[in-house]
């Protein structure tokens, strides 16, 4: 495919992703119209005095028209105008900062951890194929896929305060301010937990396609031209290998986007997830709305570079006119 | 020959000791109520007591006994579980399979509407819906049912359109057999396996959601007994007396790998049945 | 005397030399190929024939000292150029692989590697990488007639056609000058044209680089035409071995004979006869001879004990016991040719039909189907036989024109015609393992039709029984699901669904195409019955213009979606008009003569 043509996928997938956000906009906003009664009303109880009632309609645009109220958020948001909290009153834009740093450092770490382990755990696997190595890996990799992830993440704190207590702190507070670096300590299980997590998918998405590549009559093939072991592992079996891996890893990514929320809220370790899961707590409707379009749009993201991974390592998507 | 026996010849010593498992678990969710030695929401010692006889497994956070609370605490959100499944399973394989067999634009609106499910964390899907309709515990059930449907609905049309596109169809096609027995005669029997492993991982999702959510307090609301809310309520106890989290994080564990270990085995069963219907003319 | 002396006049380094070669089942250790010997000598070609399980392939590999998952190499000696291959240690074997001795795939499509460009992988088979020099690659391509090297040195394998990557492999398996080539079937996927020019490609080849070749094929007409030698296996076993000439011509033993009744000749019209019953499975093949369950000849001594090589002549070895004492019988040419007068008033009347598969694929076809004889559609792949016969049945609807049927015009898709018309014409698919439910017992798909299409009229069991003995099925066929039954079975269950809703028409594309040989004939055989018994018509799809002799009395030759001629299928095949016809008569592989062989450096450049 020519640069062009690679140019145009790249803006169809992203005009793909546009619309996809502008949906699901649509649909956290359907969502609070779901609200029964005045929403207003609903969120500050039956108690609350008509003037914090009016303050709060006036913030959430509630007097006007639902398709203007959906117009006057967006118009905000482009404006980088997120919205006071509810409860604090504080715009959200300062509260959610901390929060995108706090979690994409734990997403990055556990990516630079968890993504190799489990991408050659994979290969050790595939090229072991039903032998001793790979039903162990792969047995574990099936218990752990299953488990929900506080399961994981309680587990560990119970292992850890049973095994060694007061080494690792069961809680993961951060101060408001600072970064989790100046107390790594804080960030041991949430990590360990996390790599729980991703491992399972990445290593059983590496093991399958490696596996099925070394099936491939091409790879039967290079062994009967005398291929070396080296090089048909690394010239020939792994790149056809790689493709779905990729976009599993971006996927995984993605999923990541919904597993720190609980993850967060186990260890209390003040990220988006455990963000929206107070939100939502406390009904801050602004505080909703803009952080499950924060994660959509995140999400969405890492499908699109999955997409165009894909593309890039497969010669026959690569080099197909359009 | 017993039935264990012939499941083990048939699914090896890991399926039947995933087998066990969900069997041991379930005897816990079913028979528990019944054996419960206290009243699981009355509190009967001191908060976080340590096990002793009588309350094998210590008291909680309000000094309710431990073990009781465990017995009669999983079989709601189990039931739960599974009608939340057969639900999202139910109607998310008609929605697939009619896509596959129909194609067209229904097709493409169905599978345009689950991408744009897709494209949103299950979980934060869920937390949504709950946090503007309430935690009724029909809404979770209904709330789950609905995050499953896009994805139940493609992994079915994938497998129906495989099916779809095999001269047995095109045959019944050839003699004018109507749609609906198309469906139930050449269709839904020949993704019978798809649909039962694509169960089994749907009840293991439906299991983890529940839990998750009840563990999050948006589900169960206190004082109810149910394994997700202990853990949460407990977790500030671990290290006085850790039992009232152990015991449901374990139950919780056991079921979910052993069901998920079943429909692995399940899934591994149907290749090579479907490796034997290729040509095999002389051997 | 084994089948090792065959050869005793070579030296005994030369060429490919096989001594009892057993390759067995991983964990069972039943015997897939057992006892397998032969040589060949440098410049020649072996054909190793067998059909689908006879174990061809699995003794093939096993001269690269490779075996399929599951399967091992269990006792033997096999030599190349005086290596012996099987005791080798891994960095050995890799050096003899890829240079010694080198491999031709079946299907190219997926043996290339699909993420590599075609000049890494044709420099890996150089005996030196290094030495890939632009002129040295492209030198490899001219000698397999490709034109234009440097885009194809360029290119990834599904950019070039099938013809193109087939030659791209042979290219591959002559790159390293070895001496020894195992090709797997390399013209499976090919059109009858390019077939024969890459058969000649081979032929030229071997011979200019003195290479020693073993050919496996299930296809006899094809080895008859290009190899030396000919080792016919079953069951595992070689049953004759010989020259081309001893083996083809004289046929000596009862499965080679059989066999030979089997394949249809191009040039005239044959009685086909094929070989009821299957080979048994490696893990049950008797104590005695493994073919002696099929075979007319054999006595109770051939049951007991397994017969040994008896030598017909020098060179000619046989393994069975009735060697010479009975003669095998020979193809027959069909006595008088049926040619029963047309009816008057034609069955099927098609006239200016167009039909569209995104692009026109069929172009105003007016032709008269006559009632009662077998109407045979020949043509290339991509000629658009099988759209024309899926027109006819409902299965395609984007065309326009006029079909008839008995004069009433038909709708374009199945789902539009009165049922008493969709009863009337049967369609048969090609695969018989996907054309039946594997969910419905065999009795249960014939209810479902019959039902259907025969209105509210109760089917009875019985019923069912004897449309499953009109196609040879026992009874208890009625109750076994698809999987449990072979190819054959399922087809002559795929007949009996079209036969019990009482059919005037029964559609047939390329219903053999995915047999043996000695089972297509059985199912000719079946539809030539059914046609003298009850009279019905049938449109016969095939792209085998030997079979099409064997069973149509009248023929359609369709090119690029035109008809190009049609009429009595003798006549027309006897005296050619058309180019088309004359092209698909000269290129049909045939016994008669063996191939020529052009000058190495002359060889036919392939258009693009």
């Amino acid at each position: 495919m020519t640069g062009s043509g690679l140019a145009a996928m790249l803006l169809r997938r992203l005009l793909l992703g546009l619309l996809t956000l502008l949906l699901v906009s649509l649909v956290v906003f359907a969502a609070t119209q779901l609200l029964p009664g005045d929403v207003a009303t609903a969120i500050l109880g039956r108690t609350a005095t008509p003037a914090r009632i009016a303050a709060l309609r006036a913030a959430l645009h509630l007097n006007h028209a639902p398709l203007a109220q959906y117009g006057l958020w967006i118009l905000g948001l482009l404006h980088g105008d997120l919205g006071n909290s509810l409860v604090t009153g504080k715009p959200i834009l300062s509260d959610i900062a901390g929060r995108l740093y706090n979690s994409s450092l734990l997403v990055i770490i556990t990516a630079v951890i968890s993504l190799p382990i489990a991408v050659i755990a994979g290969l050790a696997a595939a090229v072991r194929h039903d032998r001793a190595t790979d039903i162990a890996l792969s047995t574990v990799a099936l218990a752990l896929s299953a488990l929900p992830e506080f399961v994981i993440g309680i587990a560990l704190i119970i292992v850890s305060s049973l095994a060694a207590p007061h080494v690792l702190p069961m809680v993961s507070l951060v101060q408001p301010g600072h970064s989790p670096l100046q107390t790594p300590r804080v960030l041991v299980l949430p990590l360990l937990t996390l790599t729980l997590v991703v491992f399972p998918y990445v290593f059983r998405m590496m093991r399958g396609s490696m596996i099925d590549v070394l099936e491939s009559d091409y790879i039967e093939m290079a062994r009967l031209k005398g291929v070396s072991p080296h090089r048909l592992l690394i010239v020939h079996a792994l790149p056809s290998a790689l493709p779905p891996t990729i976009q599993a890893i971006a996927l995984t990514l993605a999923y990541l986007a919904g597993g720190i929320v609980v993850v967060e809220y186990v260890f209390g370790y003040a990220g988006i997830g455990e963000g929206i899961v107070s939100a939502v707590g406390t009904r801050d409707l602004p505080e909703i709305q803009d952080f499950t379009l924060i994660l959509a749009a995140v999400y969405v993201c890492l499908n699109i570079i999955a997409d165009v991974c894909t593309v890039l390592l497969t010669p026959k998507l690569r080099t197909r006119r359009a | 020959m017993t039935i264990l026996h012939v499941f083990f010849r048939r699914q090896g010593w890991l399926g039947t000791i995933a087998l066990l498992l969900v069997v041991l678990v379930l005897a816990v969710v079913i028979l528990g109520p019944f054996l419960a030695p206290q009243s699981p929401t009355d509190s009967v010692d001191d908060v976080f007591a340590l096990p002793a006889p009588g309350e094998w497994l210590g008291s909680d956070v309000l000094g309710r006994d431990v073990l009781s609370r465990v017995l009669s605490g999983g079989w709601r959100f189990l039931t739960m579980a599974a009608i939340a499944t057969i639900l999202g399973v139910g109607v998310g394989s008609l929605l697939g399979v009619t896509a596959a067999l129909r194609g067209g634009v229904l097709d493409e609106m169905i599978m345009r509407l689950a991408d744009v499910a897709l494209a949103f964390p299950q979980l934060i899907l869920a937390l949504l819906f709950m946090s503007f309709a309430g935690s009724s515990l029909s809404l979770v059930v209904l709330v789950i049912a609905v995050v499953h449907m896009p994805q139940v609905a493609r992994t079915l049309r994938a497998a129906a359109l495989k099916v779809v596109d095999e001269d047995y169809v095109r045959y019944s096609r050839s003699i004018g057999l109507p749609q609906w027995r198309i469906l139930l005669l050449d269709i839904l029997p020949n993704v019978r396996t798809t649909l039962l492993v694509e169960s089994g991982l749907r009840l293991t999702f439906s299991i983890a959601l529940i839990a998750s959510l009840n563990y999050l307090s948006f589900g169960a609301q206190p004082p109810s007994a149910d394994w997700g809310l202990m853990i949460h309520e407990n977790q500030i106890g671990i290290e006085s007396n850790p039992w009232p989290v152990i015991a449901p994080v374990v139950l919780i564990a056991l079921l979910s790998i052993g069901i998920n270990i079943l429909s692995d085995r399940l899934s591994r069963g149907a290749k090579p049945r479907l490796a034997a219907s290729e040509p095999d003319d002389a051997a | 005397m084994t089948m090792s002396d065959v050869n005793s006049t070579v030296q005994a380094h030369a060429g490919i030399v096989v001594e009892d070669l057993q390759v067995v089942t991983a964990q069972g250790a039943a015997p897939i190929v057992r006892g397998i010997s032969f040589a060949v000598t440098p410049g020649s070609i072996l054909g190793l024939v067998g059909e689908s399980g006879s174990g061809k392939t699995t003794a093939g590999l096993a001269l690269l000292a490779h075996a399929r998952p599951g399967l091992k190499i269990a006792a033997g000696r096999v030599s190349i150029g005086g290596v012996s291959m099987l005791n080798l240690s891994a960095r050995e074997l890799r050096t003899m692989r890829g240079r010694e001795i080198t491999y031709v795939p079946q299907d190219p499509a997926t043996a290339l590697h699909p993420g590599l460009r075609l000049r890494t992988q044709l420099a890996e088979c150089l005996r030196n990488p290094a030495d890939a020099t632009d002129e040295r690659l492209h030198r490899l391509l001219e000698d397999v007639g490709l034109p234009d090297p440097a885009r194809i040195l360029s290119a990834f394998p599904h950019e070039l056609s099938g013809g193109q990557q087939q030659r791209i492999a042979i290219a591959m398996a002559f790159a390293p000058q070895p001496q020894a080539i195992l090709m797997d079937e390399p013209t499976t996927a090919l059109d009858v044209t390019t077939q024969t020019r890459v058969l000649h490609l081979v032929r030229a080849m071997a011979q200019q680089h003195r290479t020693a070749i073993v050919y496996v094929s299930h296809d006899l007409a094809v080895v008859a035409a290009l190899a030396d030698q000919v080792a016919v296996m079953y069951a595992g076993e070689i049953v004759e071995a010989g020259t081309a000439a001893q083996v083809l011509e004289r046929r000596l033993h009862p499965y080679t004979g059989a066999l030979l009744r089997a394949v249809p000749d191009p040039d005239q019209a044959l009685v086909l006869k094929g070989l009821s019953g299957h080979a048994p499975d490696p893990a049950h093949r008797p104590p005695g001879c493994a073919f002696a369950a099929r075979c007319d000849l054999a006595e109770d001594a051939c049951r007991l004990a397994p017969p040994a090589d008896l030598v017909a002549e020098p060179g000619h070895v046989v393994r069975c016991r009735r060697m010479g004492q009975t003669a095998i019988s020979r193809p027959q040419a069909m006595a008088q040719p049926i040619l029963s007068q047309p009816q008057a008033a034609p069955l099927l009347t098609l006239s200016g039909l167009g039909a569209w598969h995104g692009r026109q694929v069929l172009h105003d076809i007016a032709i008269d189907i006559a009632g009662g004889r077998c109407t045979a559609v020949v043509g290339e792949s991509g000629s658009g036989k099988t759209t024309l016969a899926r027109c006819i049945a409902g299965l395609h609807a984007h065309w326009t024109g006029d079909i008839r049927l008995n004069g009433a015009p038909l709708r374009p898709s199945a789902g539009q015609r009165s049922r008493e018309q969709l009863r009337r014409i049967q369609y048969v698919f090609q695969n018989p393992y996907a054309s039946l439910n594997p969910r419905q017992t065999i009795g249960q798909s014939l209810l479902v039709a019959g039902r259907h299409l025969r209105g509210s009229k109760a089917i009875s069991r019985s019923e069912i029984l004897a449309a499953l003995a009109s196609v040879g099925l026992p009874h208890r066929a009625a109750d076994a699901f698809p999987g449990q039954l072979s190819g054959g079975q399922r087809q002559r269950a795929a007949i009996a669904r079209g036969l019990i809703c009482q059919p005037d028409l029964l559609v047939c594309d390329e219903i053999t195409s995915a047999l043996d040989v000695s089972i297509q004939a059985t199912i000719v055989e079946l539809l030539l019955r059914l046609q003298q018994q009850r009279g019905l018509s049938m449109l016969f799809v095939a792209h085998n213009i030997g079979l099409v002799r064997s069973i149509a009395q009248d023929i359609i030759v369709l090119q690029a979606g035109r008809i190009v001629e049609s009429g009595p299928t003798q006549v027309v095949l006897s005296a050619p008009k058309a180019k088309e016809t004359a092209r698909l008569m000269q290129d049909a592989p045939r016994f008669a003569a063996g191939l020529q062989v052009a000058p190495a450096r002359h060889i036919a450049p392939m258009v693009v």
